[in-house]
């Protein structure tokens, strides 16, 4: 399969988008544009299946290399492992339903569509990329649409927030960019899985490996420079939130793996201390910081912080179970926050308000979208049935399995985070959802097809994991063993 | 010819290219700005000239550029009349004190 | 030995009841989703009898011993090689034991609530969230993995959230709901834990090979859970009395009982069946699961065995103050489970000392039937009544024959009073706590009286005291809310009589238990006693228990009150937590964090308008700079630049 395709079809959309006529033109194209992206990745999927069936151990499949500046050793170098995949698949499941949940966006919806659509041609550029620089590249073309979005379409403090998440998203790329200038000069190849072959010295691992796991530490909402997420997650419109807790944040963490941790594991072994203190940092403060929310969309962008601390957490444990558990923490919370956000959006504009105070029982006059947030909600704290619960337990598990007392203790705490992420649940759940109707909210209707459909895609896919984990854990199974074989067993090593 | 030394001319030039700077940064009428310019573009003339003929005799690279520099001077000189005259269709003066809309 | 693998149809159908019902229900199938739920759930109930019938009488023995049966395996998620989360079917006397009562019991609410909730709106939802609730208890039930166990645990504890707030618009339930499920979930923060200790030591999830290879001495996983230790406490201590704590919340133990009295906001049926028969036994059914490794930690049993008996008596005392009758029967739940955990404190693996452990689940399943039945009637009064209150009822033998009769059996069946049900299975209990510990058996007894005196209380309340102070114009309720008071008021009378020690015991075998008469004559005629002492107060209106309260002052009040644990929480949670760590966190955050973020960008908006001057807009200016620099670059080359 032509894996450009996944980076070709976004872009055609994008420009297609650019000729129409109306928002509802617009709104049809991006739609089939993005569901024809579903089905590419679906297929994508199928084949990936069909090929490691068949015997086929590589570690990436169906790569693609071409010269891009051949001076400097720049290659358009792209190829799929079961890690890639899974992101793509939740990619594209978040870009349909980003679209359909903005079906009605009239202000200047040509743009608005056009950016979305750049955006996630960003994500799957960055996901497919073997190569550094077109890594980067993608990186880049992520980040850009995201402060527009903001700046324009965004409510209340837009600007800042717009200015605070460019800034700081810049800052992060202009760290993995002298990361990844560290990586080059020593190895003279952009190329990860030929980088990954040689050995890089451990002093300038130690010196390049900060830059690059910090630089996409900050993409991934890294204590303490998570403050650009609660902010930007708030002002964004819905799609916009959606799009950058379901798929940006997903990109640093993708890259602390692909990046950081693969290409240069000794450093991350060395580092591997303040990785997790920073991560159990995160998730404790974040549950904490949560907790005394008032806006149901900082709630979510707080929680978000929590939960992103359990990616990282598990990338600093270094064992296979619990790099594989925040690669399943990585997808579960992508699909779970982009849930959330929708639910919130769908709310707001009906009751025009995301103060917890001022709402109440909604499940009376909405059921299905209250039935929603509540699915994400319990997703969120981790209920079995759905991805979170996997995915935070497989982090837990692998976790423990490091032998350093420390590292338990760390694990014991954001085990601890669990309770506090139901605490402020179920407290804005009891809030919103339940108790006495309001009266201005009476009359409130329940979710228009575009909005089921959207909670529909998305519930599938927590479901579907949280049900059959067995599928998800095959699917990146040999992905993480790739990356492991790498790192190193940390169990044996000690 | 032969008996003028070479640092007269440079003398001389240097001198006009003072004069062109002290023109410049006196005066506030644009024109006359110009004019200092034009000033020191010729001082720098004198110097490509009488270095071509006194260090390099056989070459004509100082000629060259010296010719180079009075085809741009005139090309500036139209550019920046232009720029002149449309500045004082909107500011009704040629005063560079009064064109501040640059400023920070 | 045949093939038990059919099992899994059990908890399935319960599951595809919540699917279509939660998919559908609202909208197309209201009326007639409370006869499928109970459909579904009547076919569990045939097959679990069936198959306890093929169990204990026809191939369930080996060798005299029951066997424990994987019936179904099926490997969910893996961890690492050997750990993973498979989803088991396990056959063993409890398993078997506690699928029939979870599923007799859920099927007689089932048929209570076609009555009882008839009329509300929500009608398709609560039979949802009741099947989501029985396919849990069966997952749990069933499980072989002890993260199984986790997983249905919490998937229960999600479904009694949904149930007890099923009345979502009452700001109590809202507010109950959520404390059962926080106080669970801390609880289960132990239990997860326990779990990580556990599987790390054992190197599996499997509850055979863990019990396996926790219980052999020279087993490597045991020694090296036994040898390594963490605060001067072995880690397999500390892993089991996580994983007790984690049993503790969902049974209500104290201190981790606060939840269940407020849970009593849900409908009075869902009471009946998670916060009495069935999900709050699962502490209890979780330590009898691991029993063998429990066994194994002696400290560990003491822990459970004084918290077992504190609860109960604490939680007795209680009951004797409360006035809603529904409060009363939940603080006699957490008593009577108390009951059940210090059992299995007492208890030893093998033959006659494993009497606590058989004792502990006969207990568990007549507790099943005659606390499901006190609920129903109580379900039954307050359906009439229209109120949770003593003081509203009174004199209501005349209205309701049958929730009388069935309450009266219910009340002689918790009092002990043979030869009722609960008489064998506290019996059981009282001799194996004689045999261990005189301490524990002298507090056991005491409990047991004043559980005599509230439930009869409670009776004598509802029933008689005063005559109704209105004509009722409807009857009991409809025949379905008649038909399983009468079946569960005979299985609570009869239930005892069954052979349970024939069946269900610690290690499988088999044994004998008889009735000694002079043993029992004390506790019976001290119940007795005590029954008496509920009818002389409270049969008639008198000021006897207004006076006797007055008398005991502050200890009256401190039980009326619960002793203050909700205080003590309150404070902990509202002075502590959110003002002391939440809000100087969200502080640092708004002002530190953000703030720093926030300075970064001043100092340089600062920095930029100091140099900004230097734009000046002049010309001449910048062609001075342009100069200056010129000529500094020029002294720079010529002279400095060797």
């Amino acid at each position: 399969m032509n894996l450009s395709l996944l980076i070709i079809i976004p872009l055609l959309t994008a420009l297609l988008v650019l000729f129409g006529r109306g928002l509802k033109q617009v709104r049809v194209i991006s739609l089939a544009g993005a569901l024809l992206q579903l089905g590419i990745s679906v297929w994508l999927l199928l084949l990936y299946w069909q090929t490691r069936t068949s015997g086929n151990n590589e570690a990436m499949l169906f790569v693609q290399n071409h010269a891009w500046f051949a001076e400097l050793g720049i290659h358009y170098h792209i190829g799929v492992d079961g890690i890639s995949i899974a992101m793509i698949l939740l990619t594209a499941s978040v870009v349909v339903a980003g679209i359909l949940v903005s079906w009605n966006e009239t202000n200047m919806s040509k743009e608005f569509f056009f950016l979305l659509l750049l955006l996630s041609m960003g994500a799957y550029g960055f996901f497919i990329s073997l190569d550094l620089f077109t890594l980067f590249f993608f990186l880049e073309v992520a980040v850009i649409p995201k402060f527009l979005l903001i700046g324009v379409w965004g409510s209340g403090k837009k600007e800042y927030s717009a200015m605070k998440l460019a800034l700081m998203l810049m800052a992060g790329s202009a760290l993995v960019f002298v990361g990844m200038m560290g990586v080059y000069q020593q190895t003279h190849s952009f190329d990860i899985m030929a980088i990954a072959k040689m050995h890089i010295p451990l002093e300038v691992q130690k010196i390049f490996f900060p830059f690059a796991f910090l630089g996409f530490g900050i993409f991934a909402a890294l204590f303490p420079f998570h403050t650009w997420v609660p902010d930007g997650h708030a002002s964004a419109p819905t799609a916009a939130s959606m799009f950058l807790a379901g798929i940006s944040m997903k990109l640093g963490g993708y890259g602390c793996l692909r990046v950081a941790t693969f290409l240069m594991p000794d450093a991350a072994h060395a580092y591997s201390w303040i990785i997790i203190l920073l991560a159990t940092i995160a998730i404790i403060y974040g549950a904490f910081a949560t907790m005394m929310q008032t806006d149901l969309k900082y709630i979510n962008a707080y929680s978000s912080v929590s939960h992103c601390g359990f990616v990282i957490l598990g990338i600093g444990m270094l064992t296979e179970t619990s790099i594989n558990g925040a690669v399943l923490q990585m997808v579960s919370h992508g699909l779970m926050t982009a849930l959330f956000f929708a639910a919130i959006g769908m709310i707001y504009t009906r009751t025009h308000t995301r103060m917890v105070a001022q709402l109440g029982g909604l499940l009376k006059v909405m059921p299905f979208i209250s039935t929603v947030f509540v699915i994400a909600g319990l997703c969120s704290l981790g209920l079995p049935g759905f991805s979170g619960f996997v995915a935070e337990m497989t982090v837990f598990m692998g976790s423990w399995q490091n032998p350093n007392g420390w590292y338990r203790l760390a694990t014991i705490l954001a085990c601890a985070s669990i309770v506090v992420t139901a605490v402020y649940i179920l407290r804005a759940a009891g809030k919103t959802i339940m108790g006495p109707t309001g009266e201005t909210h009476q009359q409130l209707s329940d979710a228009s097809w575009n909005e089921k459909l959207a909670a529909g895609i998305l519930i599938v896919g927590i479901v579907l994991m949280g049900v059959a984990p067995f599928l998800i854990n095959q699917l990146i199974g040999t992905g993480v063993g790739t990356i492991m074989q790498q790192v190193g067993n940390v169990i044996t090593q000690k | 010819m032969q008996g003028i030394p070479l640092t007269h001319i440079l003398f001389v030039s240097t001198a006009l290219f003072l004069i062109g700077m002290y023109g410049l940064f006196t005066r506030r009428n644009l024109i006359t700005m110009l004019m200092s310019i034009e000033l020191m573009l010729n001082s720098v003339n004198i110097n490509f000239v009488a270095f071509n003929k006194y260090l390099y005799p056989d070459k004509l690279d100082g000629i060259f550029f010296s010719i180079f520099i009075i085809t741009i001077a005139a090309a500036e000189a139209a550019v920046a009349i232009a720029i002149i005259i449309n500045l004082y269709r909107t500011h009704t003066s040629i005063d560079v004190e009064d064109a501040t809309e640059m400023k920070y | 030995m045949s093939n038990y693998s059919y099992l899994y149809w059990i908890p399935l159908l319960p599951l595809a009841t919540f699917l279509v019902l939660g998919m559908f229900g609202r909208k197309y199938l209201s009326p007639i989703s409370g006869m499928l739920g109970t459909l579904s759930l009547a076919g569990s109930t045939l097959i679990s009898l069936f198959a306890a019938n093929q169990y204990f009488f026809v191939d369930g023995k080996m060798n005299g011993v029951y066997q424990k049966i994987t019936a179904f395996r099926f490997t969910w998620l893996t961890f690492s090689p050997n750990v993973s989360i498979d989803m088991s079917v396990i056959v063993d006397p409890i398993s078997v034991m506690m699928l029939v009562v979870v599923t007799f019991v859920s099927l007689m609410v089932h048929v209570f609530s076609l009555g009882y909730m008839k009329g509300e709106k929500r009608f398709a939802t609560y039979y949802a969230f009741l099947s989501l609730f029985t396919f849990s208890m069966l997952g749990l039930v069933l499980a072989g993995n002890i993260f199984q166990i986790y997983i249905f645990w919490e998937l229960v504890g999600v479904s009694s959230f949904l149930l007890i707030g099923f009345y979502f618009e009452k700001p109590s339930a809202v507010a109950a709901s959520k404390k059962a499920f926080i106080v669970t979930r801390f609880a289960d923060l132990g239990f997860l834990i326990g779990i990580l200790i556990l599987a790390f030591y054992g190197k599996t999830l499997d509850i055979g090979v863990l019990v396996e290879r926790l219980t052999s001495v020279q087993s490597p996983e045991y020694l090296g859970i036994a040898g390594a230790g963490f605060l001067g406490i072995s880690v397999l201590s500390w892993g089991l009395s996580l994983v007790f704590i984690g049993g503790a919340g969902k049974s209500a133990m104290f201190p981790l009982h606060i939840w269940l009295p407020d849970a009593m906001e849900g409908p009075t049926p869902v009471s009946a069946l998670i916060h009495a028969a069935t999900m709050v036994v699962a502490g209890v059914y979780l330590v009898a699961r691991l029993f063998p490794i429990f066994s194994m930690d002696v400290s560990v049993m003491h822990l459970i065995t004084y918290v077992g008996v504190f609860s109960a008596l604490f939680a007795a005392i209680i009951a004797c103050t409360q006035t809603d009758i529904k409060r009363v029967l939940a603080y006699s739940t957490m008593s009577q489970i108390g009951y059940m955990m210090f059992a299995l404190g007492i208890s030893h693996q093998t033959g006659e000392s494993g009497l606590g452990y058989m004792a502990s689940m006969f207990h568990l399943f007549t507790h099943a039937f005659f606390k499901s039945l006190l609920f129903l009637g109580a379900g039954a009064v307050i359906h009439l009544v229209h109120s949770n209150d003593m003081k509203d009822m009174g004199g209501l033998r005349k209205w309701m024959p049958i929730t009388h009769m069935a309450f009266l059996v219910g009340c002689l069946a918790i009092s002990g009073i043979p030869p009722f049900a609960g008489f064998f299975s506290k019996e059981e209990i009282l001799t194996a706590a004689f045999h261990n510990s005189p301490f524990v058996y002298g507090i056991a007894l005491f409990t047991a009286g004043l559980t005599a005196f509230y439930m009869f209380r409670l009776y004598f309340s509802i029933f008689w005291k005063k005559e109704a102070s209105h004509a009722y114009t409807h009857g009991e309720g409809t025949l379905t809310m008649k038909i399983p008071l009468v079946i569960l008021t005979i299985l609570a009378a009869g239930a005892g009589l069954l052979p349970f020690s024939r069946w269900v015991t610690a290690d499988g075998i088999s044994m004998e238990t008889h009735t000694d008469l002079l043993f029992s004559a004390i506790p019976v005629s001290f119940t007795a006693l005590a029954i008496l002492l509920a009818m002389y107060w409270y049969k008639n209106e008198n000021d006897k228990p207004a006076r006797f309260a007055s008398m005991a002052g502050g200890w009256y009040r401190a039980a009326h009150r619960k002793f203050y644990v909700d205080e003590i929480y309150l404070f902990v949670t509202g002075k502590i937590l959110f003002p002391l760590v939440g809000r100087p966190i969200a502080w640092f955050d708004k002002n530190i964090v953000d703030g720093c973020m926030n300075l970064l960008a001043t100092l340089t908006a600062r920095f930029s308008s100091l140099i900004k001057r230097w734009q000046s807009g002049s010309v001449q200016n910048y062609a001075l700079y342009f100069f200056g620099g010129i000529a500094a670059l020029a002294v720079l080359f010529i002279y400095l630049w060797k």
